[in-house]
């Protein structure tokens, strides 16, 4: 009787974990993790790997957040002025510019930081995707105060409603700015919000005619900005009431309803996806899982949180052949780095103009479209930046003196040259630090153990064997697979 | 007659078969004749550029932005340039500049993203190409193997027309700092995803460049202090090392001028023409103003007529300059046809920029240019014989 009590609870015991979805283990919790965040440490690849998939992406999903965890600049609060610079003598005209120059670079050191500690690095990774999306430059805008409102606002609808994000996301007062929308008029309607909402933010090029871009800049028409606040403003003069036709169908539509328009038709849902897909799971959409979760999302009403739940579930997302097959973005490589090897750092002012050097200056996305990504990220310049700021990192014991010294070569190109910072610059990049043999102690005893966790793959220069420690860390990380995710 | 005679009276498979060594950079032999591209990014305005003064439409279109008569620098009784341009008018007079008007092709794109495409992969309006022109002209006819690169782009991430799968190409920032972190590169090894597959080849031409590419040349000329002052400084710093390019391509951006297009535009032309005009100068000090070509380009021009933004939306046709030591200079093509807008208000094409790319490979490098161009497009007189 016991023999066969036994029997059967081990056998109930056997069914009941085969019954349950597999586990992911190290490589997929690590292949999860490091394309949703920023790098995953040894610690959260544990964590991770005891859970299912589904319950995996549900743990990412449900701590996301709608806030950042440090606080801004105290200046974001501040009244500001759009001050015409033309009356201004020289002396005050530099020196408003120098002061702007400051805030923007200080405004990146904040998102840097955040990205760095945040609990949920998901949150930033898609608050960077929309930053790329419904982009807007602060070389346009000038105002950090504005530049700062749309990154709380991105953040906010990160997760939420792609519906909601594209009626705030146009009428934000930095993005008013940036696609000229102030500038139409009834009487002469310019073309660059209503072209650039179509091609870039919903459909896709190639899904509606020039007609159509006409038409519906005349529908934006009266969206302005108040000057002294800083907000949104409707000027009904300036609104044309007159009949319109947007994608075949008419009315007098405002700007509300031709967003309206272009949500209810089906490209725009595909467009997302394959935008997302080209950012977490391969260069290359695969159509037909494009076409079921764009079906999904717009069932949906546009739940951003239900198309990352079906991609980041989805076999696709898993495959061998999609395992390093993305390129790191610069802050994804930066903070990245920071992040998985758990960097002691003092402020995050550096990494700004280094995020920069290699070609992603945060605030300021080259043009309308945004950062290109993938394969364009690296050329021969670049990839030397890279591996060169990957070596200053982990040369030395003291990678602070390294950084510095390493400092003064950088250009500070795009950003502008720090404001009397020269110390404070020197003193933020000695505080970096590596706690290797801290780091080393998470780790499990595999002699690939290293590997596995720092790469999304087998390095193209195997490890000679025995190299372990910060030396396996320094060639894993000059390794051409560290660049990929 | 010079070996520069003796080899354009022969054709160019004997050349190869007399002599073996012609594929050698030599100024007169194909790429040893070298091309300079410089992209107007964003869709520089060619109507106030190389602008219609005598048409009474240009200023009825332009009430705010046409640039008035009394302004323009006269080139013919009808055509004149920006004053911003001032410094390219000696080049004007030596007649090493042409001034090629109409570009554009049938169909035309509004998006710049789509148009700057078809322009880099010289493709049809309908078409999508991933290749550049220059990349298929360099997979038809490769440059000789002891070239540091195909082509070098100053100051920017993107190969634009010289993306190709054999194009061996490099992004250049900075030649000197370029240098001094080549040897972080390591070795090529087996194959795996795309993007690996893309870092290994960038390794790979940096592992070559390196080598081959010192920049220590001191320059009397003086460059001017801007960004595009010192993309040129670069580029003159890439032909002075002598190590073999075919191509260098350098960028001006900001010409998107939807508002405040009058302070934008005339600053943007002032550092063009200051930056072109000091490019000439470091070339002749070098010996290379014969052998080297400058061409500009852009996604399309603007709408003729302007809106109330003071500024101006995105257009179609647009005229762009040629210069070098052996141009012809003058005007080219058919001055805008402002009475004959399409049904978007824009500019018809009278010279499909294809036209301009078969220049480069026919006149100037002495190559086959139907196939890279896929199609046969008609070469402009624009190289002296």
């Amino acid at each position: 009787m016991t023999l066969f009590r036994i029997v059967a609870a081990v056998t109930a015991a056997f069914f009941a974990t085969s019954a349950a979805a597999a586990v992911l283990g190290r490589d997929d919790a690590r292949h999860l993790l490091a394309r949703t965040s920023f790098g995953a440490t040894p610690a959260d690849v544990d964590a991770y790997a005891r859970l299912t998939r589904e319950q995996a992406v549900e743990r990412l999903l449900s701590s996301a957040r709608t806030q950042t965890v440090t606080a801004p600049p105290a200046w974001v609060g501040e009244q500001f002025q759009f001050r015409a610079l033309k009356g201004l003598s020289p002396d005050e005209r530099q020196m408003i510019q120098r002061e702007r120059r400051q805030k923007g670079i200080e405004l990146r050191a904040w998102w840097l930081e955040e990205m760095r500690v945040t609990p949920s690095p998901f949150t930033e990774k898609m608050t960077l995707f929309w930053h790329n999306h419904f982009v807007s430059s602060d070389q346009k805008v000038r105002v950090p105060q504005l530049m700062h409102r749309q990154n709380a606002l991105l953040r906010r609808h990160a997760l939420g409603s792609f519906a909601a994000l594209l009626h705030d996301a146009s009428r934000d007062p930095a993005m008013v700015i940036y696609l000229d929308s102030a500038s139409n008029r009834k009487a002469q309607p310019n073309e660059n919000f209503a072209r650039e909402v179509m091609e870039l933010f919903t459909l896709g090029e190639g899904h509606y005619t020039e007609q159509d871009v006409k038409e519906a800049a005349r529908a934006f028409t009266g969206w302005s900005i108040d000057r002294d606040r800083g907000e949104f403003l409707f000027r009904p003069f300036q609104h044309d009431e007159g009949s319109k036709t947007v994608l075949g169908r008419t009315g007098n539509l405002d700007g509300d309803a031709v967003l309206k328009i272009l949500l209810a038709h089906p490209r725009t849902a595909e467009h997302i996806v394959e935008k997302l897909w080209r950012e977490f799971v391969s260069p290359t959409p695969d159509r037909a899982e494009v076409q079921r979760i764009a079906r999904l999302f717009r069932d949906s009403r546009y739940d951003i949180r239900t198309a990352m739940r079906a991609l980041l579930t989805s076999d696709a997302f898993y495959a061998p052949q999609n395992r390093a097959a993305l390129v790191k973005s610069p802050v994804e490589l930066v903070v990245g780095t920071l992040r998985q090897f758990r960097f002691s750092t003092g402020e995050m002012l550096p990494f700004a103009f280094t995020t920069a050097q290699l070609g992603q200056n945060l605030f300021a996305p080259p043009n309308v479209k945004g950062w290109p990504g993938g394969e364009v990220w690296i050329n021969s310049s670049t990839l030397l930046a890279r591996k060169a700021f990957l070596e200053r990192l982990f040369r030395s014991d003291d990678p602070g003196a390294v950084m510095r010294t390493a400092a003064e070569r950088v250009p500070m190109k795009g950003i502008g040259a720090v404001d009397n910072g020269r110390e404070r610059f020197a003193r933020a990049l000695a505080e970096v630090r590596f706690d290797a043999a801290g780091w080393f102690a998470q780790l499990p005893p595999a002699t690939d153990a290293v590997q596995r966790v720092v790469l999304a793959a087998a390095p193209v220069t195997p490890l000679p064997p025995g190299t372990t420690g910060l030396e396996a860390v320094r060639l894993l990380t000059q390794d051409p697979v560290y660049q990929l995710k | 007659m010079n070996k520069r005679d003796f080899l354009k009276t022969i054709g160019a498979a004997s050349v190869a078969a007399m002599f073996p060594h012609a594929a050698i950079a030599a100024p007169g032999s194909a790429y040893g004749n070298l091309l300079i591209l410089v992209e107007l990014k964003g869709g520089n305005d060619g109507l106030n550029t190389v602008i219609p003064y005598a048409a009474s439409e240009y200023y009825a279109l332009r009430p705010r932005l046409g640039i008035a008569r009394d302004q323009v620098l006269q080139l013919d009784q009808r055509t004149g340039l920006h004053p911003s341009l001032q410094a390219l008018m000696p080049l004007w007079q030596a007649r090493e500049l042409a001034v090629v008007q109409g570009l554009g092709y049938p169909n035309p794109n509004l998006s710049h993203f789509r148009s700057i495409e078809i322009w880099d992969t010289a493709a049809n309006s309908s078409e999508y190409l991933s290749d550049g022109w220059l990349g298929r002209a360099f997979a038809q006819a490769p440059t000789p193997k002891s070239y540091a690169a195909d082509g070098v782009v100053v100051g920017g991430a993107d190969l634009g027309p010289l993306a190709g799968p054999t194009t061996r190409a490099i992004a250049l920032t900075n030649p000197e700092q370029f240098i001094r972190q080549a040897r972080l590169a390591g070795q090529s090894a087996p194959l795996r995803t795309g993007a690996l597959q893309h870092i290994m080849r960038v390794e790979s031409d940096v592992v070559q460049a390196a080598g081959t590419l010192n920049a220590e040349y001191a320059f009397r000329t003086e460059f001017p202090r801007s960004g595009f002052g010192n993309a040129v400084r670069a580029a003159a710093q890439v032909v002075a090392t002598k190590a073999g390019v075919a191509v260098i391509k350098v960028e001006l951006n900001g010409f998107d001028t939807h508002s405040n297009q009058a302070p934008v535009q005339a600053r943007l032309l002032r550092d063009l023409a200051d930056g072109l005009a000091a490019l000439k100068s470091a070339l002749v000090e070098i010996g290379r103003w014969d052998s080297a070509l400058i061409v500009t380009y852009a996604e399309f021009g603007r709408r003729p007529r302007e809106n109330q933004s003071g500024g101006t939306d995105h257009g179609t046709a647009n005229a762009h300059f040629v210069m070098g030591g052996r141009v012809a200079g003058g005007l080219y093509g058919e001055p805008p046809a402002l009475a004959r807008l399409d049904g978007g208000g824009n500019l018809p094409h009278t010279l499909d920029f294809r036209q301009l790319y078969a220049t480069v490979l026919q006149r100037w490098w002495s190559l086959d240019s139907q196939g890279p161009l896929r199609g046969r497009f008609a070469p402009l007189p624009l190289i002296k014989a």
